[in-house]
């Protein structure tokens, strides 16, 4: 009746699982509790839960990752801390556990942190920077945000029913097969994953229309923003891989479940075949997060140096160049696996042509600062450290991509820093500084400078302090994943690693810190004219947080930095552009489906997961009856009259005037 | 030029997209960008075009995913496991009407979207009845061939060349499963609710999405079928 | 803010230099470093390395100290510094930032070539010696050693002559393992079903360890085994000393052997069976079985067996 479910899922037995789960538990009665007893359902149903507003998913999106980036910060402290006093000693994390955990911490930090975050800042800004109300499709990004919810919600549940995968974040076989993972935890992890990523498929296809078929009038492909062509990069990698990573993740359920032989030892099945679909969906995949990261920088080095990017065409050109590569370089992943010397030779040299094109960009930035006037705000901050830390990342990726080199570090821990190095020194880097940046625009107000500063500086001395050991490590030889260790010699390193990683939480804290002291004196770090960086893009023309539907009139773009233009010729005539004539809004409906269907995928997960075959069925026809009584309304759009679109631009008018006003007092206009 | 009797905006998308560099409309036709068509600097396009487009992009997805599948078949179609090889699973008969079902279909479908453009109703709801019913032959056919394929013992569990096949075809035939529940839904809205703006849209996609299953079945029925059966 | 600019600045130059300090003092009382082989294979695979490194190193530390400059330079309250709010073009900059990547990476990929070629695991090493024959089986969670020329089995402990390469054949009874003596040099995957070749060797005797690179369940950590390069004439030696005692490797043995276990102290078998490890890597013998499956007593959950030894 309930397939293989039983109380006994319950770890009872293991207190660290059941100890967190019931916290965890606690905590989300108690917010949910005080969602009740303040009566703020209906706000939080109608203007979050099924908002298809992009700017609300966007955050939505972001709140989400943040919060699973604690949750594998948390695995994060567990494995060095195990790592460090399991040296010649047990440790206190079990294998069966202690295995979990680094699984936990890769899937957890990938999927439900890096990709929601950069995903997060795709829809939150994409819209607003080429001028336009929306994306393409607004109810489908509500669902794609709510399969993400989804997955992320049955990683959790793993925690305290029946336990999570044990293979490592990407699940191997013949270790993953049922044979040698005979419990659910791989089950869980793929049916967590696969909803996501289908999830993920359908923010590609959004964004890539969006990008294509939705900019505001004047703009033409060369004059959008850098963090636009990202998007667009990035999401034609989703479009064109994630479909991989579901057939794949498909092939290995369709192995457990039925006992198929896609991968498997016997009866022809073939692993190898496994390494080369995950990593030809996985290579892509940190592509489809640095990408965005290299479009945020993009636009902080411009806005903090007080010119334009150098070099856009460049960019651009390196951005597409990138793009395409990254989809050829999948098997530096396993040199070791004895492909041979041609193969490997060719992937060795693709992946280090890649090195071109970010070399190119790291110039430009540089060349960006170049004749400007640099201001060192923690955006800034972040950038500078970015550099710093990529920079290194990426010299031993190059490393790494030379086979004879990879033979003798592959899978070590000096892998292990590699990726840290680019992931974190990348992409984390990126998503902090353009949390500090665009913070105003989503809230209105700006984040705490001096708690953000010293943010920036744990995290960067906490991320060197934690991982350059881990270089050394790996050049002694230690291999990853170790639960405990036998080798003497490898003590010193282990300690210096965890050490760092204390450090880095107390950047954590002092993040943490940084956003309830800015919500406490949000009156005195108000953004008031939705412009507060003396930004060059179209986001900083509207107020913040910017309205509903974002540009009362759609701005006539004429050349790049659209923005920039715009309020130059402000400053020059020493007024604003004339009123424009205001016209009534269309802007789509709210709509409950994508909160429906993913309530309903995450109930049929769960049950694929302990084979209760009735509750899947049953899940699935409730998620179809969902689709059809959606495809049935008769209303897909409100309509906002030209009363209210004059009103909200009037007030944001007025902001500006008297911010021209006061540039002019200051002497700030010529 | 105008003669097609399709809205202007259309008839003059369907002009720049047959001469886009405008060689043969010189001395008339409009100049500048079609406004609405999302080309270069005009402004968002309109909905038709993004709807039209982002089902396109799915496609491609849809394409890229069963290109894995059918890598899988590559790649294990030797490994037979001392079983049943292709041409122990081939039946050529049974798959030539199998193509027959579904290319047709196709052709019922295409003319259902020509009633569609015409707005007449009962045409589009007969063709696209016609195509639903030949799309259940074939989905009964497959499911024919798997039953009698599993009551001689040949089930994807016995090889990994029998996995890829089974999955191969069967993807194909959920995806057509699929489909048709879909044009189940779409009969049941052109009646209630007529040629709605949002109908005809949903009627683009789901022409396309049956015609590219036809496509991914030329490659199945090539590759799995005529190639093993030879092979 | 002078404060601000120094903690920028120099901020960022000392975790540079710490950072490097830090590898550099990991690596010098090193005795079990990549970088400190013992073998003409893993002295070409560090060479390769190192040289990498070093001409990459040469573009990114002026990339960096360029990019500090940079920032220092023509910070807001540098009055000095001429503003050019404008530029944002350069062809000649362009030019030179484009072929700076590119010349490295064609530095690079003439490494990758020549070593990849050089360095297959695969290709024998030139040597007066006869190679010696060693048979590799990964198994949960130990390695067994098979030398078809004595006529011996050992598992978790690898002996070897020094100066004598030594040719082996890898594959796995259970799942993915990767085969790995670090200060000989290159690894490579132990795979079901298949045969992976490794050359290697030792040029004169030593103590190594050799692991597994490639995460294979509970007992992963503990699938170290002991190398030992010992000089030809106390390989003969040893070869005989194990043939006088301990069991006998046959088929029976073997499945016991193949069963999960931890932590598994070295020890050695007499005689071994000539056709075994053939029937392991083509798979007539089956893999090794898994873990007990998860039951109503402990639903979803696997328990690791093997673990308590």
């Amino acid at each position: 009746m309930f397939g293989k479910l039983r109380w006994s899922a319950i770890p009872i037995d293991q207190p660290i699982p059941l100890i967190t789960s019931v916290v965890v538990i606690l905590v989300v009665l108690g917010v949910l509790g005080l969602v009740t007893a303040k009566g703020w359902w209906p706000y939080v149903w109608r203007e979050w839960i099924t908002s298809v507003d992009h700017k609300r998913i966007g955050i939505m999106y972001c709140a989400l990752g943040v919060l699973m980036l604690v949750r594998g910060f948390a695995d994060a402290i567990m494995m060095r801390t195990q790592q460090a006093v399991a040296i010649n000693a047990a440790g206190y994390l079990p294998p069966e556990h202690y295995n979990q955990v680094f699984s936990a911490h890769g899937t957890i930090m990938i999927f439900f942190g890096a990709m929601p975050l950069v995903i997060g800042f795709m829809n939150f800004l994409t819209p607003l920077q080429l001028g336009v109300r929306d994306v393409a499709f607004p109810t489908l990004n509500s669902v794609s945000f709510w399969l993400t919810a989804s997955g992320a919600l049955l990683v959790n549940v793993s925690l305290f029913v029946g336990e999570f995968a044990r293979t490592g974040w990407l699940p191997y076989p013949p270790l993953s097969e049922a044979t040698y993972s005979p419990g659910v935890g791989v089950d869980y992890y793929l049916w967590a994953v696969q909803i996501a990523g289908i999830g993920t498929l359908m923010t590609g296809i959004n964004f890539v229309t969006t990008v294509l078929k939705m900019r505001c009038p004047g703009m033409s492909y060369l004059r959008m923003p850098m963090f636009c062509w990202t998007t667009l990069s990035a999401s034609l990698i989703i479009v064109a891989v994630f479909p991989i990573l579901t057939a794949t993740l498909a092939m290995l359920s369709l192995d457990r479940v039925f006992g198929w032989h896609y991968f498997t030892n016997a009866a022809g099945g073939n692993p190898m075949m496994f390494m080369n679909l995950i990593w030809a969906w996985g290579h892509p995949e940190v592509y489809i997060l640095v990408l965005p990261a290299f479009g945020i920088f993009s636009e902080i080095f411009p806005t903090f140096s007080g010119k334009p990017l150098f070099g856009y065409r460049s960019m651009v050109a390196a951005t597409l160049f990138i793009c395409v590569v990254s989809m050829m370089v999948w098997l530096h992943h396993f040199f070791t696996m004895g492909a041979g010397p041609a193969v490997n030779t060719f992937f060795g040299i693709a992946s280090s042509v890649i090195a071109v094109g970010t070399g190119v960009k790291i110039y430009n930035w540089i060349f960006t600062m170049y004749g400007g006037r640099v201001r060192l705000t923690v955006p800034m901050l972040w950038s500078l450290g970015f550099i710093f830390t990529f920079v290194i990342g990426g010299m031993t990726g190059v490393l790494l991509a030379v086979p004879p080199a990879d033979f003798l570090v592959h899978n070590s821990m000096f892998l292990v820093a590699h990726f840290h190095n680019v992931i974190v020194g990348g992409v984390v880097f990126a998503l902090f500084a353009g949390l500090d940046y665009w913070f105003p625009k989503a809230f209105g107000f700006r984040l705490h400078e001096g708690w953000g500063k010293a943010a920036f500086w744990f995290a960067f001395f906490g991320f060197w302090i934690t991982f350059a050991p881990l270089y050394v490590l790996g050049m002694q030889g230690m291999t990853r994943r170790l639960q405990h260790i036998n080798i003497e010699e490898w003590r010193p390193m282990l300690y210096v690693s965890a050490f760092g990683v204390a450090v880095l939480a107390v950047g954590v804290v002092c993040q943490i810190v940084m956003l309830v002291v800015s919500i406490i004196k949000r009156d005195e770090l108000r953004d008031v004219t939705g412009d507060p960086w003396d930004g060059r893009s179209l986001e900083w023309a509207t107020p913040s947080p910017a309205p509903f539907f974002n540009f009362a009139v759609l701005p006539n773009v004429e050349g790049e930095e659209a923005y920039w233009g715009i309020k130059l010729r402000a400053i020059e005539t020493q007024q604003l552009s004339p009123e424009p004539k205001y016209e009534p809004i269309e802007m789509p409906v709210n709509s409950s489906v994508g909160f429906y269907t993913a309530f309903f995928a995450s109930v049929t997960g769960f049950a694929l997961i302990w084979h209760i075959w009735w509750l899947a069925g049953l899940g699935l026809a409730a998620a179809f009856a969902g689709f059809v009584v959606f495809a049935w309304r008769d209303v897909h759009e409100f309509h906002v009259p030209v009363e209210e679109v004059a009103r909200i631009d009037r007030a944001r008018r007025a902001a500006r005037e008297a911010f021209l006003a006061r540039l002019a007092q200051q002497g700030a206009l010529p | 030029m105008s003669d097609t009797g399709l809205p202007a905006a259309i008839e003059a998308l369907r002009r720049v997209r047959e001469d886009p560099h405008r060689l043969g409309h010189r001395a008339h036709g409009a100049e500048a960008p079609v406004e609405g068509a999302g080309h270069g600097a005009t402004g968002p396009a309109n909905k038709r075009i993004v709807v039209g487009y982002g089902f396109w992009i799915f496609l491609l997805s849809d394409i890229v995913m069963f290109s894995c599948f059918f890598a899988a078949f590559a790649v294990q179609r030797d490994a037979t496991a001392g079983g049943p090889g292709p041409r122990d699973i081939v039946e050529l008969p049974r798959v030539a009407l199998e193509t027959g079902a579904l290319l047709l279909s196709s052709y019922t479908c295409g003319l259902s979207f020509a009633a569609t453009n015409a707005r007449n109703k009962l045409w589009t709801q007969i063709f696209l009845l016609i195509t639903g019913l030949l799309g259940l032959a074939f989905v009964g056919l497959e499911l024919q061939e798997f039953i009698s394929l599993a009551s001689r013992g040949i089930t994807p569990q016995r090889s990994g060349f029998l996995t890829s096949f089974f999955g191969l075809v069967g993807l194909h035939g959920l995806h057509v499963t699929v489909a048709g529940m879909w044009l189940a839904t779409m009969m049941a809205q052109v009646q209630l609710k007529g040629f709605r703006r949002e109908i005809i849209h949903r009627l683009i996609c789901f022409n396309l999405f049956w015609h590219a299953l036809d496509i991914v079945w030329i490659g199945i029925f090539t590759i799995v079928y005529l190639m093993g059966s030879g092979a | 803010m002078p404060g601000a600019r120094w903690r920028t600045r120099w901020g960022k130059a000392f975790a540079r230099t710490a950072a490097f300090g830090l590898a550099a003092s990991g690596l010098a009382g090193c005795a079990r470093s990549v970088l400190d082989p013992v073998g003409p294979v893993g002295a070409d695979d560090a060479t390769i390395m190192i040289d990498a490194t070093l001409i990459m190193l040469a573009i990114v530390i002026p990339t960096i100290l360029l990019a500090f400059w940079m920032a220092w330079r023509y910070r807001a309250s540098n009055t000095k510094a001429e503003y050019l709010p404008n530029w944002s073009f350069s062809g000649r900059i362009e030019a030179i930032v484009w072929s700076i990547p590119i010349l490295t990476i064609m530095f690079i990929g003439g490494l990758i070539w020549i070593g990849s070629y050089k360095l297959d695991p695969f290709k024998p090493l030139p040597s007066k010696a006869p190679p010696l024959e060693v048979q590799v089986v990964s198994l949960d969670w130990k390695w067994l050693f098979i030398y078809p020329q004595q006529g011996i089995a050992t598992v978790n402990q690898l002996v070897v002559p020094a100066g004598t390469p030594v040719r082996f054949s890898i594959t796995s009874a259970s799942v993915f393992n990767v085969f790995f003596i670090p200060r000989l040099g290159s690894m490579i995957y132990a795979m079901p079903g298949m045969v992976s070749q490794l050359n290697l060797q030792a040029d004169r005797p030593a103590v190594l360890f050799g692991q597994s690179s490639h995460f294979s369940g509970d007992g992963f950590s503990d699938m170290q085994f002991q190398v030992r390069s010992v000089a030809p004439a106390e390989f003969a030696a040893w070869a005989e000393s194990v043939h006088r005692a301990g069991p006998v490797l046959d088929q029976g043995a073997y499945a016991a052997l193949a069963q999960q276990s931890q932590n598994v102290k070295p020890y050695s078998y007499r005689g071994v069976d000539p056709q075994l490890f053939h029937a392991i890597s083509t798979l007539k013998i089956a893999p090794g079985p898994g873990p007990e499956p998860e039951n109503p007593s402990h639903a979803g959950r696997e328990v690791s067996t093997g673990g308590r030894h």
